[in-house]
C-alpha cells in the first residue's frame, strides 16, 4: 500500500490547519455562507437534509486495518456510529457537526486520509477496479496508475475550477468491474503486439440526465504517456468545456457538441507540447509507487479446509459461491463482504463492523482492504484454507450475508433520505425489495441481477447501467419511480431502456417481482442471466408484464 | 392576473449542528414545524426571509415552504418538507430522535 511521503503529509496538515481556520471564521461570523460553502465544498463537506455530510477519500477504494479502525473511531466519536460506502468507493460520514470537522480532518490526516477533491469542479477522487492486484484477468494492477494519478491531480492548479467535476476510472482487467465506460475518462490497461504495456482509453461517457458510453480516444496509448496525455484531455475540456449551463458542462457534452474527431485533433496537438514538458519525472516516481503496490507474499499451503467445508457445510457453500472470486494465485480467492443484509441501508457500515473487518485483514487478509463501487467491502487476498476460519468470524459479526450479484445486492444513492438533491427516497425502495425476494426465497434461482436505484436524474445510484434500473422522481408532488431494463455498467455497457410509465413508491416492488417473474417463466434456464435474457427477447415480455392486467396476459 | 399565494414557513439549517428549523412569529427559530409562523401574505413573507437571511451565525440557507394551517399548527404540503420535519425514515435519527427528549 502506498504510504504518504513528507510532502503529502505536509500538504494535508496544512490544507487541515487552513480549513480548520475557516470554520472558526464561520462560526464566529467573520465568513458569510456565501463564503464560506465554496471552502467547505473543496474540503469534501456538504449540507444535507438534516445535517452535514463529509465524504472522506478513498483513493482507488483502497484500505488497510489502520485507516478502517480510525474510520470506524470517527464514526463512532463523531457520528452516528456508522459511515456510508459511497458508489465512488468513498466514505460519507452523515452527522458530523460543524465544530468538530476541524477533530475529525485531523483524525484522517492521522492515517493519511483526508476529504479533498471530494467535491467542488475537479478531478475526483479516481476510482479502480476493486479487485486490482487479486483478479485472475488483470494484466498489471491500476492502482500505482491510480496514484500517479492521484498525486498529479491532487491540488493541480489548472484543474482545480473546471467547468465541471470529472471522474476517471482505471481497470487492468478485460471485465470490467470499475465501470470505465461511464467515466469522463475511463483507461483499461492492454498489452500491444509487443508485449508492452499502455491504455485504452475512453473519454466523455457518463450518467446524470444525458447517459452516454463512452468513445475509445485511443486503443493503445503507451504507458509512459498516461500524464501528458491525460492531462491534454483536461486542457481541451478546460477550455472548451461550457461554462454557461451547468447541465452542459461535462466533457461528455463537449465531446458531442464539439465532435470526436476535432477534440482528439485538438487533445493530440496539446499532448505533443506537453509531452516533452514531463521530461520523465513522472517516470520515476510511478517507479516508487509501483514498488508500494508489489503483491503480498502469498503463502503456500494446502486448501483441504476449504473443500472439506465447501463439501459438507450448505451455509459456508452458499456463502462461498456467492462471495468469492477467482485470485490470480489459486490457493487464494477474493473474498466480497455484502454490506447488502435484506432490509439493511446499502452501503451502510457500522462502527462495530469496521473493527472485526480490520481485524480479519490482518489475521487473514494481508492487510488489505478495498470498498467497491457496489457498495461492498472486499478482502482480496485470503488463503482458501482460512476462508472455513473467516467466514465463521464473519457469520459471529452479522456480516455473512451470501447475496454478492443478486437480486438483493443492490446499489442505493442516499436518495431524499439524506441528500438535498434528491427528487425521492431511494434506500427503502432497496429494503423492501430485498426483502420481498428473500420471503420468496428466490434470489439464488434468478441469479446474477443488478439493481440499481437512483433517487434523482443525477445517477449517483448508476440506475442507467443497472440490469434493472430505478429512478425516483418528484411528480406533481409525489413520488414516482421509472424502471430502465438492460444496462450495464461492465465491459458490454449499455445505458437501460425505459418499459413506458413510472409506478408510485408502493408499486415498485409488485413491479419488480412482475418483471423478476416474467423472466423466470421466459428464459431458456438458470444459465440464460437475466441480461442475457433480456437481450435475446427484448423490452415486450417484460413490457406486457408490466402494464397488462391479468386477462390480457392471459390472452396473449 | 396574479396566482393566489400559497402559505408559507421560513425554514433553514442551524449553522453549527445541521437541524432543519423554522422561524417563530416571535423571531426563535425551533425544530418543530408546528411551531413555525404560517405567512399567508406575499410581502410579508419576503420581509420575514430577509429577517432570516440577515442570521447567518446561527442559520445555513433559509427559504421559503410551502405550508398550510392544520390543527397544531402549520403542516408541510410536500413530501421533501415532510422529511425535513423528522429525519430520514432508513433509521430512528435527527430530529424524529432529537425530539423525542424535549
Amino acid at each position: 500500500m502506498y504510504d504518504y511521503t513528507d510532502f503529502d503529509e505536509r500538504f494535508v496538515r496544512e490544507r487541515v490547519a487552513q480549513f480548520s481556520q475557516q470554520v472558526e471564521r464561520r462560526l464566529d461570523g467573520s465568513l458569510t455562507e456565501e463564503e464560506f460553502r465554496p471552502l467547505r465544498l473543496m474540503n469534501g463537506l456538504y449540507l444535507q437534509l438534516h445535517a452535514y455530510m463529509l465524504r472522506v477519500a478513498i483513493p482507488y477504494g483502497t484500505l488497510n486495518a489502520r485507516k478502517m479502525r480510525q474510520l470506524a473511531k470517527i464514526g463512532a466519536t463523531w457520528d452516528k456510529g456508522y459511515g456510508h460506502w459511497t458508489t465512488r468507493q468513498n466514505i460519507q460520514f452523515n452527522w458530523p457537526k460543524l465544530p468538530d470537522i476541524p477533530a475529525i480532518l485531523t483524525a484522517l490526516a492521522d492515517v493519511g486520509m483526508h476529504a479533498i477533491q471530494t467535491s467542488g469542479n475537479t478531478v475526483r477522487n479516481v476510482t479502480a477496479d476493486h479487485f486490482a492486484g487479486a483478479a485472475a484477468d488483470e494484466i498489471a494492477d491500476p492502482r500505482a496508475y491510480a496514484e500517479l494519478l492521484r498525486q498529479w491531480s491532487t491540488d493541480h492548479p489548472e484543474f482545480q475550477f473546471l467547468p465541471r467535476k470529472f471522474k476517471i476510472a482505471i481497470t487492468g482487467a478485460t471485465h470490467d468491474r470499475a465501470v470505465i465506460r461511464a467515466h469522463d475518462i475511463g483507461l483499461q490497461l492492454v498489452k500491444n503486439d509487443q508485449g508492452e504495456i499502455g491504455f485504452r482509453v475512453l473519454v466523455g461517457g457518463g450518467l446524470g440526465r444525458t447517459p452516454l458510453i463512452g468513445m475509445v480516444v485511443r486503443e493503445f496509448l503507451p504507458e509512459a504517456d498516461l500524464l501528458p496525455y491525460v492531462e491534454a484531455v483536461l486542457s481541451v475540456y478546460n477550455v472548451l468545456g461550457r461554462r454557461d449551463n451547468k447541465y452542459k458542462a461535462r466533457i461528455k457534452i463537449t465531446l458531442h457538441e464539439t465532435g470526436k474527431e476535432e477534440i482528439t485533433r485538438l487533445v493530440e496537438e496539446r499532448f505533443e507540447e506537453l509531452r516533452p514538458l514531463f521530461g520523465g519525472a513522472d517516470q520515476a516516481l510511478l517507479e516508487d509507487i509501483q514498488a508500494a503496490f508489489a503483491p503480498p507474499s502469498f503463502r503456500d499451503a494446502p486448501v483441504t479446509a476449504y473443500e472439506d467445508f465447501y463439501k459438507s457445510d450448505p451455509v459456508f457453500r452458499a456463502w462461498a459461491d456467492t462471495n468469492l472470486a477467482a485470485h490470480k494465485n489459486d490457493q487464494y480467492a477474493i473474498v466480497t463482504i455484502s454490506v447488502k443484509e435484506q432490509g439493511k441501508t446499502p452501503g451502510d457500515q457500522t462502527s462495530d463492523q469496521m473493527e472485526l473487518i480490520a481485524d480479519l485483514a490482518e489475521t487473514f487478509g494481508h492487510d488489505d482492504i478495498r470498498i467497491s463501487h457496489e457498495q461492498n467491502v472486499i478482502l482480496p487476498h485470503v488463503h482458501k484454507g482460512d476462508l472455513p476460519a473467516l467466514h465463521a468470524a464473519l457469520v459471529q459479526g452479522g456480516i455473512a450475508t451470501a447475496n454478492v450479484g443478486l437480486i438483493s445486492d443492490i446499489i442505493a444513492c442516499p436518495g431524499m433520505d439524506y441528500c438535498a438533491l434528491a427528487t425521492a427516497r431511494s434506500i427503502p425502495v432497496a429494503q423492501e425489495i430485498a426483502m420481498r425476494f428473500k420471503e420468496l426465497d428466490l434470489e439464488h434461482e434468478i441469479g446474477p441481477l443488478k439493481i440499481k436505484i437512483s433517487g434523482c436524474i443525477n445517477a449517483c445510484g448508476h440506475h442507467h447501467v443497472g440490469h434493472i434500473g430505478i429512478l425516483g422522481l418528484d411528480r406533481a408532488g409525489v413520488e414516482n419511480y421509472q424502471i430502465t431494463l438492460g444496462g450495464s455498467g461492465a465491459e458490454d455497457a449499455a445505458i437501460g431502456d425505459k418499459t413506458g410509465p413510472g409506478f408510485a413508491y408502493d408499486q415498485v416492488v409488485p413491479a419488480v417481482e412482475r418483471i423478476v417473474r416474467a423472466y423466470l417463466s421466459e428464459r431458456e434456464g438458470p444459465q440464460e442471466s437475466f441480461l442475457d435474457a433480456f437481450r435475446r427477447l427484448g423490452m415486450e415480455p417484460f413490457k406486457a408484464a408490466l402494464y397488462e392486467s391479468g386477462d390480457a396476459k392471459d390472452a396473449a | 392576473m396574479s396566482r393566489r399565494f400559497t402559505p408559507k414557513v421560513v425554514t433553514a439549517n442551524r449553522l453549527r449542528e445541521g437541524d432543519v428549523v423554522y422561524l417563530t412569529a416571535d423571531d426563535r427559530w425551533t425544530l418543530v414545524h408546528a411551531e413555525a409562523e404560517l405567512i399567508e401574505d406575499e410581502a410579508h413573507a419576503q420581509l420575514r426571509l430577509l429577517h432570516a437571511n440577515a442570521q447567518g451565525r446561527l442559520i445555513v440557507g433559509a427559504y421559503l415552504a410551502d405550508a398550510k394551517p392544520g390543527p397544531n399548527g402549520p403542516e408541510p404540503t410536500h413530501f421533501r418538507e415532510a422529511f425535513r420535519t423528522r429525519g430520514p425514515s432508513n433509521y430512528h435519527h435527527g430530529k424524529q430522535a432529537d425530539l423525542d427528549h424535549v
